[in-house]
């Protein structure tokens, strides 16, 4: 069985029909890209599996369990953390503070001060600058911090939303270097992202999102492949 | 020359107008304190006497204050009804207060008491702001921030006549705590010790809060949830509990100030106590800038000294009679100016920077 299974989901945002009937699986262990453009429903994906949004249709089910009513605050304990669209980091507290507030269900003072030293690891730049107050961090440090602090939740599932969005292209390689490093140590990955052509590098498989259904499904490099990606998404001709 | 054209081109009608009062009213705050100073009538120990009065009076509208800028920091929303949060602790124990007076139970253990009767009004003010959040605001989270705005003017009304209906309308008036009653001098000045008192309470309850947004868990996940609600729920934070919590705080201090303002100033207890004591601690906490926990603390404080102060000092040396009749004047000005010119506050942010 899947870890993360999601049946026909409907999303709305008032009378606005965001997702129309959107499937995917993501099984263990792996990386599973989806990609689309703008207001696609990628986010919109997302926030539906992590509880921010409530489905009217369909229904999530992670390692077996119902999520489809499930509130956004229980979901991290269940092991599935969020790096949000736009970072989300608490930009007026600390560097280590954020990293903190990603274990804030845990009570494991031991392997909460392990995982941060791992994080640190992870990221040196962060280290560097724990104390320093996250507002302050450039653009790629914050996405360094959002990351962090989503794996201090030691979450089983990792959704991502658009970690490379407006980042320098070396930066961009050391995040999609790191997705893969988070990856082989045993978390699953839900990658949402516009660069199609990264994101399909690193996953095993992908969806491709369009307005709000799910346009074309296959593994990654099929979909390297497929001449209807290359020409929309990679820009291939 | 150019330049000078280019300058003033800038400059709007409007922005020559704030000048202009800013230069008038500095005007004659100066003239007003000059004229009393050079008069002799007060001499130094008036003022440092005037000024510890502020500092205990200031201090219960910082109690208050912090109640509007914590629900301001976490819902970006002004609790309007607050002030009738602080009425119910306050109204609620003057009875409870007097029956101790009657069985001499507040003047064998006067501190007992009034703990006691500070627990009880923190949790009869608790009650009152966790269903006001429960009742009429949270059912509005999400809509136009000028629909909570008028539902909290209703619930005022409508915590004032129903504590009218359980309680009548009538005046009460707290007892007077003899261990309090006396004053002490240092130097040539005498203090009034429930002044000393009022003054400490006040800041060991500040202590307290500070404590518990700095250094407690439920603190840092009040601070994360001010800043980005959907962020802080996926870090597992259940913000419905959060913002319960922050009007059970607020609350409460509330309640605690509604005793330790019987103490101060034992008259006057009835339903509509609540609104000038709400609307100076509004004040305050936009002096100090709302959404600051410090900021409120200090908002208090100084609104308290000028207020106690700036009748003698200023409205005085102007020629204006009986000017201590006007320390409510004194506040609101302040508040109208603070709004004009520095509306972020003392220690506050520009409000038009926070995403509302
Ligand atoms: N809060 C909202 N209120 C109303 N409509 C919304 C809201 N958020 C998103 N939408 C709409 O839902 C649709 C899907 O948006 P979503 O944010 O999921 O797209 P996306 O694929 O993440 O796009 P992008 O790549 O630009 O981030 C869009 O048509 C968008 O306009
Ligand atoms: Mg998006």
């Amino acid at each position: 069985m899947a870890l993360l299974e999601v049946n026909d989901i409907h999303a709305y945002y008032g009378n606005i029909h965001a997702l129309k009937g959107v499937s995917l699986t993501v099984e263990k262990g792996e990386i599973v890209s989806l990609i689309g453009g703008n207001g696609a429903g990628k986010t919109t994906t997302l926030r539906t599996i992590c509880g921010l949004l409530h489905p009217r249709g369909g229904n999530i089910q992670f390692d077996g369990e119902d999520l489809s009513r499930v509130p956004a605050h229980h979901l991290v304990g269940k092991g599935i953390a969020m790096v949000p669209e736009g970072r989300g980091i608490f930009s007026k507290l600390t560097v280590q503070a954020n990293l903190e507030l990603g274990a804030y269900t845990r009570n494991d003072k031991a392997g909460i001060s392990e995982d941060l030293e791992k994080v640190f690891h992870l990221f040196p730049r962060l280290a560097e600058r724990r104390t320093q107050v996250a507002g302050t961090l450039s653009g790629g440090e914050q996405q360094m911090l959002a990351m962090g602090r989503a794996m201090m939740s030691r979450p089983r599932l990792l959704l991502m939303d658009e970690p490379s969005m407006g980042l320098a292209p070396v930066l961009v390689d050391l995040i999609f270097a790191t997705i893969t490093d988070i990856n082989k140590t045993g978390t699953t990955i839900l990658l949402v992202e516009q660069n199609a052509h990264k994101a399909l590098q690193v996953a095993s498989r992908g969806y491709v999102l369009q307005t709000g259904e799910i346009r074309l499904s296959d593994t990654a490099v099929a979909l390297q492949n497929n001449a209807e990606v290359r020409n929309l998404y990679l820009g291939i001709e | 020359m150019e330049d000078l054209r280019r300058r003033l081109d800038g400059v709007s009608w409007v922005d020559l107008f704030l000048w202009g009062l800013r230069i008038v009213i500095i005007l004659l705050i100066v003239v007003g304190a000059f004229n009393t100073l050079t008069s002799g009538k007060y001499t130094i120990t008036t003022w440092i006497s005037l000024s510890i009065s502020g500092l205990a009076q200031g201090s219960i509208y910082a109690l208050i204050a912090l109640g509007y800028t914590l629900v301001y920091g976490i819902l970006l929303m002004i609790n309007f009804a607050h002030g009738e949060v602080f009425m119910a602790g306050a109204f609620t124990t003057v009875f409870i207060a007097n029956y101790f007076n009657r069985i001499g139970f507040l003047n064998t253990y006067p501190l007992l008491a009034i703990l006691i009767l500070m627990v009880i009004a923190a949790l009869v003010s608790m009650s009152v702001a966790v269903l006001l959040e429960r009742i009429a605001y949270r059912p509005l989270r999400g809509a136009p921030r000028l629909v909570p705005l008028i539902t909290a003017i209703g619930a005022s009304f409508f915590l004032q006549y129903s504590f009218r209906g359980f309680y009548g309308s009538g005046f009460q008036t707290y007892p007077t705590v003899t261990a309090l009653s006396g004053t002490f001098t240092v130097g040539k000045v005498t203090i009034p010790v429930v002044q000393v008192v009022v003054f400490f309470a006040a800041i060991a309850l500040m202590s307290g809060l500070y404590w518990l947004v700095e250094r407690t868990k439920m603190g840092k996940s009040m601070r994360a949830v001010s800043e980005d609600k959907e962020v802080a729920a996926l870090m597992g934070i259940d913000i419905n509990r959060v913002i319960v919590f922050t009007f059970a705080i607020g609350g409460m201090l509330a309640g605690a100030a509604g005793v330790i303002n019987g103490l101060y100033r034992p008259q006057g207890v009835y339903f509509f106590m609540g609104f000038i004591p709400g609307i100076k601690a509004f004040t305050a906490a936009v002096l100090g800038g709302i959404g600051s926990v410090p900021g409120a603390m200090l908002g208090g404080l100084f609104l308290g000294v000028i207020e106690s102060i700036g009748p003698n000092l200023v409205l005085e040396g102007l020629g204006i009679d009986g000017a201590n009749q006007l320390k409510d004047a004194i506040a609101f000005t302040m508040l109208v100016l603070v709004l004009i010119f520095r509306p972020q506050g003392i220690l506050g942010e520009r409000l038009s920077e926070k995403k509302a």
